[in-house]
């Protein structure tokens, strides 16, 4: 693990159980994060994206069958550490997250103040005025007036609520931010300013991202990397330039052709039938049934190859 | 704040909650009022005190503004003393050893009805020889002699115990037969200027006499009395602090413990929900008046315990089934996920996410709650399990029954206590529907 690793992950594993069985989730994932990098994780829903943010955050449901594998943060594995110190050294210290729907994850009888001060005030047990003063930092970086602070959740707009997620992600000055889909459910225009903002932040605080979303015209304006996740497994890893011109997986490759073109008569395709379920998959490669390029090789358990410091999944490329 | 005029304003466009708020405000303030004005060792005493306190009430009277409502007023209660410089006393020596003191009290009677009772007090100082004093009895038509005998250092004499005056008076009963003209057809009292004049003979040089008298009327005070003369207005002003704090602790302590309970049994689910679950239906079945009723009859019948075993019994009650469901609800919402996430921790969430949100549901439902924990602490008063010490309104009901009092038609000692109880309940119950309403705009289609 080099040097520059902001977060190592190694064979992570979050399985569910349920009453069918256990639910693989997240079936052995690796990779490498750097310093001020962006990953935009990509993928069908059920694809394992928001449990991968889950494992990596810790933030385990009860029905938590099997979690296991490694997760190293700056050159610490944090695996060890038991919940209570997980939840004082790690989350939202180290790395912090703007949950999925995050328009709904402000509490509705605070004030949105309140609320980003809060982190600060459970972690740092900083007094309220300083609280509230880091808060309002905060919200000028993400561009919301300070006015605001004083105002409810339900007093603000869509777009306005995203930007104070955020500022809640950032009021600790985490190095890491997890964003789950944190442009869904908003217009394309408020899109692209959280984008704005989002891009700014980064550079200005030093932080690194990873981005889970299944948009991909908007997130490749952030990315520098992208990760291609099918059935609880990275399908494909690699620097967003060359993703985007020619992804390696047919996976891949069907996602980008289903992206509508402004320009040219190319009408954006579908990708028939749906992702497996994750409960008893058989051996093989878990897109297979799927693929348009399917061979014989398909029946066994494909390997992430590396080509040219790409990483891809199919036995295409062996 | 802002929301809280907000809330105010919406709260006052229903007039009931008008009423009902003004009502509430009226007792509040009259219940302070009270508390300050008439301390609580004092109301206690007075309650508490024997005859010699109250000797100058009627027995069971009623109020005085019953007259109000009548053609024919009932006898109001006269009181005059010579002690208190109400009556004029005359001492004349006549010799060394006899002094003749004279005592005389004015009655103007204009009633049509008879008094209860006509009772004189001595008191006397003497050595060793008794004075002997002679009554005498002067209507508008003459006059005659009622008594004379001799006293101690205190003495009293009632005229409906003196067997001698009945037979004087043709065995009509004396406080009546005093007031009539003997001749006449109809046995009716003569209204006009009565007097009671007491001539007493002191046979020592230092002796000293003193009489008051009290001519019990069948009113008195703004409240009426009870069987003991005690004046009911005492027991009915405290009763409403004793009901209102009564009322207002037992639903605020059963509120807000057993919302606590629900959140944390939601909150770490498992086993903790589990116990808090199976604690509370076998609270539920427990029943609930009669464990306060042996608790008052084995342990104790101060009302601050009562009170404490009430809240106790209801920490474990049905509120926790209705609020769990509102809790389980909140707790998946994304903000609590996303609190849990940012590290709030366990008693954080409980206090700072969960709590507040069923403050709408709580606030309704803890108004209307009031008037309930008033109701139980009259019933537990009325079966006779009340504070031996505290005067409260449900004592009150509960001495009139005891005293067959609506046998004898003495509806007003059942009804004020009852009015008063029936008035704090409608008064919150007016303001805990406008509230339910503006809390729970949703259930105003209903």
């Amino acid at each position: 693990m080099a040097e520059k690793t902001l977060l190592h992950l190694e064979d992570l594993k979050l399985h569910f159980r349920t009453g069918k069985g256990a639910v693989r989730a997240v079936d052995g994932v690796t990779f490498d994060l750097g310093y001020q990098e962006a990953v935009v994780v990509l993928g069908e829903s059920g694809c394992g994206k928001s449990s991968l943010a889950k494992a990596i955050l810790r933030l385990l449901p009860r029905n938590v069958d099997a979690y296991s594998g490694k997760v190293y943060l700056e050159g610490q594995d944090v695996m060890p550490l038991s919940d209570e110190e997980f939840r004082y050294q790690v989350r939202w210290v180290r790395m912090s997250m703007v949950p999925q729907a995050a328009m709904n994850s402000l509490n509705p009888v605070l004030k949105v103040g309140d609320q980003v001060a809060e982190p600060m005030i459970v972690h740092s047990r900083m007094k309220k005025e300083d609280a509230l003063a880091q808060a309002a930092k905060m919200f000028q970086n993400v561009g919301v007036p300070i006015d605001f602070l004083g105002r409810y959740a339900f007093e603000l707009s869509g777009g306005m609520r995203q930007r104070v997620a955020i500022a809640m992600a950032l009021v600790t000055l985490p190095r890491l931010i997890i964003l789950d889909e944190p442009t869904s459910a908003l217009d394309v225009l408020t899109q692209a300013n959280i984008m704005n903002v989002l891009k700014r932040v980064k550079k200005e605080l030093e932080i690194s991202y990873i981005l889970i979303t299944h948009d991909i015209a908007t997130s490749s304006e952030l990315a520098n990397r992208v990760v291609v996740m099918y059935a609880g497994l990275i399908v494909e890893d690699s620097d967003a330039m060359r993703f985007f011109q020619k992804p390696l997986h047919p996976y891949s490759q069907m996602l980008m052709a289903s992206v509508p073109r402004l320009r040219g008569d190319k009408e954006p395709e579908f990708i028939t039938g749906q992702p497996p379920s994750l409960y008893n998959l058989p051996p093989g490669c878990r897109f297979a049934d799927r693929c348009p390029l399917r061979f014989d090789a398909c029946d066994q358990d494909p390997l992430l190859v590396e080509i040219e410091s790409r990483r891809v999944a199919c036995w295409k490329y062996v | 704040m802002n929301t809280f005029k907000r809330t105010i304003q919406d709260i006052f466009q229903y007039p009931s909650a008008v009423v009902g708020a003004s009502i509430i405000l009226v007792l509040t303030i009259l219940a302070v009022v009270i508390v300050i004005v008439f301390p609580y060792q004092k109301a206690v005493d007075l309650w508490r005190a024997g005859e010699d306190v109250w000797y100058r009430s009627p027995k069971n009277a009623q109020p005085e503004w019953v007259n109000f409502f009548r053609r024919q007023d009932l006898p109001e209660t006269l009181f005059l003393s010579t002690l208190e410089g109400t009556a004029a006393k005359t001492i004349k020596p006549v010799t060394e050893d006899l002094t003749q003191v004279f005592i005389s009290f004015p009655i103007d009677y204009n009633y049509d009805f008879f008094p209860q009772e006509l009772s004189i007090y001595f008191k006397s100082q003497f050595k060793e020889k008794k004075p002997l004093v002679t009554l005498t009895w002067v209507t508008p038509n003459g006059e005659f002699q009622m008594a004379n005998f001799s006293i101690r250092e205190t003495g009293t004499y009632r005229v409906s115990q003196d067997e001698k005056l009945k037979r004087k008076l043709s065995g009509l009963p004396p406080q009546q037969a005093l007031f009539v003209d003997l001749k006449a057809p109809v046995l009716s009292p003569v209204k006009g200027p009565y007097e009671l004049r007491i001539t007493g003979n002191l046979f020592e040089k230092d002796a000293t006499l003193d009489a008051e008298m009290v001519l019990y009327g069948q009113v008195s005070g703004w409240a009426g009395t009870d069987h003991l003369r005690r004046d009911l207005g005492i027991a009915l002003l405290w009763g409403l602090p004793v009901a209102l704090s009564f009322g207002l602790i037992a639903a605020l302590g059963t509120s807000i413990t057993t919302m606590i309970i629900a959140a944390v049994g939601v909150w770490f689910s498992g086993w903790v929900d589990e116990l808090i679950q199976r604690i509370t239906e076998v609270n539920l079945v427990l029943p609930f008046l009669p464990i306060l009723i042996m608790v008052g009859t084995f342990y104790s019948r101060s009302l601050w315990i009562i009170l404490g075993v009430t809240i106790a019994l209801s920490i474990f009650g049905a509120g926790i089934k209705g609020y769990r469901a509102i809790f389980l609800q909140i707790k998946e919402s994304p903000y609590i996920e996303a609190a849990r996430a940012y590290g709030a921790g366990n008693w954080r969430i409980i206090f700072r996410y969960l709590l507040p949100r069923i403050i709408p549901v709580l606030i309704p439902g803890l108004v209307t709650a009031i008037p309930g924990y008033v109701f139980l602490e009259a019933s537990l008063a009325v079966l006779g399990l009340g504070d031996p010490v505290l005067p409260t309104w449900g004592k009150i009901i509960n001495d009139a029954s005891n005293n067959g009092a609506l046998f004898q038609g003495q509806y007003y000692w059942i009804l004020e206590p009852s009015v008063l109880l029936m008035l704090t309940g409608l008064a919150f119950a007016l303001v805990g529907f406008a509230l339910d309403r503006v809390f729970n705009p949703r259930l105003r289609g209903v």
